[in-house]
């Protein structure tokens, strides 16, 4: 039996990956910032079979609670800690307003810098375990359309990049999960590709296993991979002209 | 996300513009905000109903999708509390390792704990345990006029009698209770019997209905002269043993949809023929899986595009009791003479157990179900002349199936349909509701 954290319980895509774990008797250790909506994921996890589900209310951008957290959810030792919060951040708005990027950095880089240095130690303690963090496509190149979130994300990437090889001594490993196009609340109202998007649960079948066998980034669909791939190599010259 | 929604039968053809509602505290405003283009909008579950009952008048359908978060179970006594999207599938896979199934389940399993109770769905068990409604302990409503409601047949009586089989119009269900039934495998002993005519099926439903939980039969709808209606009769009770698992079968997607259809009358006649054929004439008994002995279609995804851009029309009615053997044959003899039809037409007598709903279809009589591809001749050449045999035998159709009925005819097989109209939320209104009431 698997026991898992989650930071940002209450996204579409944690949600439905902990719905596969529930499938499999996992018991949770839920943190979200909205209690409504936390007791009912709880509850949700709780009739589709997980062992145990506990809950914690906090803001990721508080990081002044973050330690009373990870005390109670490393009451017991874990396999699995799940970072996935995040917002979408308006990037219009970002270009007219300093303290809003920030703000956008805070929650998409700093926060989640934050949880994952606390984490490091705690799992390299353990000497075992799975660590995830969501980041997105997004941070594989900047773009005109979304550099802000896209640069927070980056940030979050390479971060992990320096701390899966210090982890990778203690037999602790540490996945990035890079999601395309999902829709989710996060992504309504866009007008996003057809055929290029994915429902939460279709990513989330391979986020599990992706954690599970302990894979370093992970390109959630895998067609994302040969894409962001060409992305990557447009030379300069030609990127700065494409408005994306 | 979603481009424009449509119900099953992609006909009428009118896109639904969705409004995703993604947690519960949210309802309330996007009710509002999906009203205010037109005036009024509808809840839209799966859009598993054929024709326009889950098509809202103005265009705007409130998408509950992601409201389907399990609330509560009781696994000691089998009550279980969710949200309104979750689906019968979802729920199957929940209850099933605690040894418990659905009271009641439609042909699919891919429809809406919501939808199944807006339209009060039946199954093969209607003869044992009536409609759905008649399991649903109690649920919680949201109205534009009186904010949330819980209804029970004990706290608000009338308004749950309104809203089972209520077709959406009088709050949006939020989540609901409801009981389930035990089982102790998750198999089927099963008995399958071919059957030459109506008179053959209408004495093995009087020998065999009392003996099985689940019944129902498929009938040839090409067959014609002292042919008519022959076909097989099936039926079946959970195995008092065996395995007890959920099932998750590979799946196909019908992978596009053809300009035209691709059910005609040569395709029809091949099927019907072959099928009836290799059915055996002795009884068959054999064990099997649940869910190909519940939800024969939901192998094939989306298999609704085989009718094509133009989409099809079931027609769904039921003969009362004492006109059923006339009033069957005569719809089967109408069918047969026109030569469309669809490879499922299906036969299933239902009981006399009252649903709590007003607007609840079944009734003690048999019903006859069947696909058409649509057309512009089926309405005024087959839909008028079945509708007369309809009406001369008292019977009526199914709102959930329905695309063309009369409002007469509907306002006399329905005449509680007032009460309904009274306590409808002024915010929410279907194409169907419109169509009957004018
Ligand atoms: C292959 C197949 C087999 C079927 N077999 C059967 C059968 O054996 N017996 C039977 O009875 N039916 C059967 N049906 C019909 C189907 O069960 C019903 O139409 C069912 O109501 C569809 O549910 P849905 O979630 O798709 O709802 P929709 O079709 O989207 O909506 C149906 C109605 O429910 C309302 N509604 C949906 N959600 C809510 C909500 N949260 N609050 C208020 N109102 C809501 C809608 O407004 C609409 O009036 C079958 C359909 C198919 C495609
Ligand atoms: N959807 C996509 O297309 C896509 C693509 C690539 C990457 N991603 C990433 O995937 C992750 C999950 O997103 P999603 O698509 O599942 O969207 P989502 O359902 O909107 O989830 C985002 C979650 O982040 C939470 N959150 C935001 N700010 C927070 C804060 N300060 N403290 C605590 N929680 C906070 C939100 O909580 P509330 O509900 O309380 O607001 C929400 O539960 C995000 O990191 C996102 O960047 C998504």
């Amino acid at each position: 039996m698997k026991r898992i954290l989650i930071i940002g319980a209450t996204s579409a895509i944690a949600a439905a990956c902990a719905r596969l774990w529930a499938g499999e008797g996992a018991s949770f250790f839920l943190v979200a910032r909205h209690a409504e909506k936390l007791a009912s994921l709880a509850s949700d996890l709780d009739v589709r079979g997980a062992s145990a589900v506990a809950t914690f209310i906090m803001d990721a951008n508080d990081t002044a609670s973050h330690d009373a957290m990870l005390e109670q959810a490393f009451a017991r030792e874990l396999d699995i800690a799940l970072i996935a919060h995040g917002t979408l951040s308006d990037q219009a708005a970002c270009e007219q307003d300093a303290a809003l990027t920030l703000r956008e950095f805070t929650t998409n880089a700093l926060s989640v810098i934050a949880l994952l240095t606390e984490l490091a130690s705690r799992f390299e303690r353990q000497r075992a375990g799975a660590l995830a963090v969501i980041t997105s496509v997004a941070g594989d190149r900047g773009r005109p359309g979304n550099y802000v979130y896209g640069a927070a994300k980056a940030a979050v990437s390479t971060f992990c990049e320096g701390l899966r090889a210090r982890l990778f001594r203690s037999g602790v490993s540490l996945t990035d999960i890079r999601p395309g196009f999902v829709d989710t609340p996060m992504t309504r109202g866009l007008a996003l590709p057809r055929l290029l998007t994915s429902a939460p649960e279709t990513v989330a079948r391979r986020i599990k296993s992706g954690v599970e066998r302990k894979a370093d980034v992970l390109y959630v669909p895998f067609f994302w991979f040969p894409i962001m791939a060409l992305i990557r190599h447009l030379p300069r010259a030609i990127f700065k002209r494409m408005r994306l | 996300m979603s481009e424009g929604l449509l119900s099953w039968g992609a006909y009428p053809r009118l896109p639904q513009r969705a409004h995703d509602v993604d947690w519960r505290d949210e309802l309330p405003d996007v009710l509002v905000s999906a009203a205010k283009a037109r005036g009024t909008t509808l809840a839209y579950g799966e859009g598993r109903s054929y024709g326009d009952s889950c098509l809202a008048d103005s265009g705007h359908v409130l998408t509950l999708r992601a409201l389907d978060h399990f609330l509560f179970a009781d696994w000691s006594n089998g009550i279980l509390r969710a949200e309104a999207g979750v689906t019968l599938e979802s729920i199957l896979a929940a209850v099933i390792p605690h040894g418990w199934f659905l009271p009641v389940t439609p042909g699919t399993k891919y429809v809406s704990l919501g939808g199944a109770i807006a339209n009060d769905v039946h199954g093969k068990n209607h003869h044992r345990r009536g409609t759905f409604g008649r399991h649903v302990r109690r649920l919680g409503l949201l109205r534009s006029d009186r904010g949330r409601v819980v209804a029970s047949p004990e706290t608000e009586p009338e308004l749950f009698a309104a809203t089972v089989g209520g077709l959406g119009l009088t709050g949006i269900i939020e989540w609901a209770e409801i009981q389930l039934s035990p089982i102790r495998s998750s198999q089927i002993d099963g008995i399958s019997v071919r059957f030459g005519d109506l008179d053959e099926f209408f004495a093995l439903s009087e020998e065999l209905d009392a003996q099985h939980e689940f019944c129902v039969s498929w009938v040839d709808c090409v067959a014609r002269g002292k042919k008519t209606g022959r076909g097989v009769y099936m039926a079946g009770n959970f195995a008092a043993d065996g395995r007890r698992a959920v099932e998750n079968r590979r799946r196909l997607t019908f992978p596009f949809t053809p300009p035209v259809s691709l059910v005609n009358a040569c395709s029809l006649r091949a099927f019907n023929t072959l099928y009836w054929r290799k059915a055996s004439s002795g009884r068959r008994r054999a064990r099997m899986a649940y869910e190909p002995f519940f939800y024969p279609l939901d192998t094939l995804l989306k298999w609704n595009r085989i009718y094509g851009t133009g989409g099809f029309q079931q027609y769904q009615a039921l003969i009362p009791e004492s006109e059923a053997r006339a009033g069957i044959h005569a719809l089967l003899a109408a069918i047969a003479q026109s030569g469309v039809g669809s490879f499922l037409a299906v036969l299933k007598r239902c009981g006399d157990i009252a649903s709590p709903g007003l607007l609840s279809f079944p009734r003690a009589g048999v019903t006859l179900a069947l696909d058409f591809p649509q057309t512009r001749h089926l309405e005024p050449r087959l839909f008028s002349r079945l509708d007369a045999i309809v009406r001369a035998a008292g019977g009526r159709l199914y709102p959930a199936k329905d695309a063309h009925m009369r409002g007469e005819d509907f306002r006399r097989a329905y005449p509680l349909w007032e009460k309904i109209e009274a306590l409808r939320d002024p915010l929410l209104l279907s194409r169907f509701w419109r169509r009957v009431n004018r």
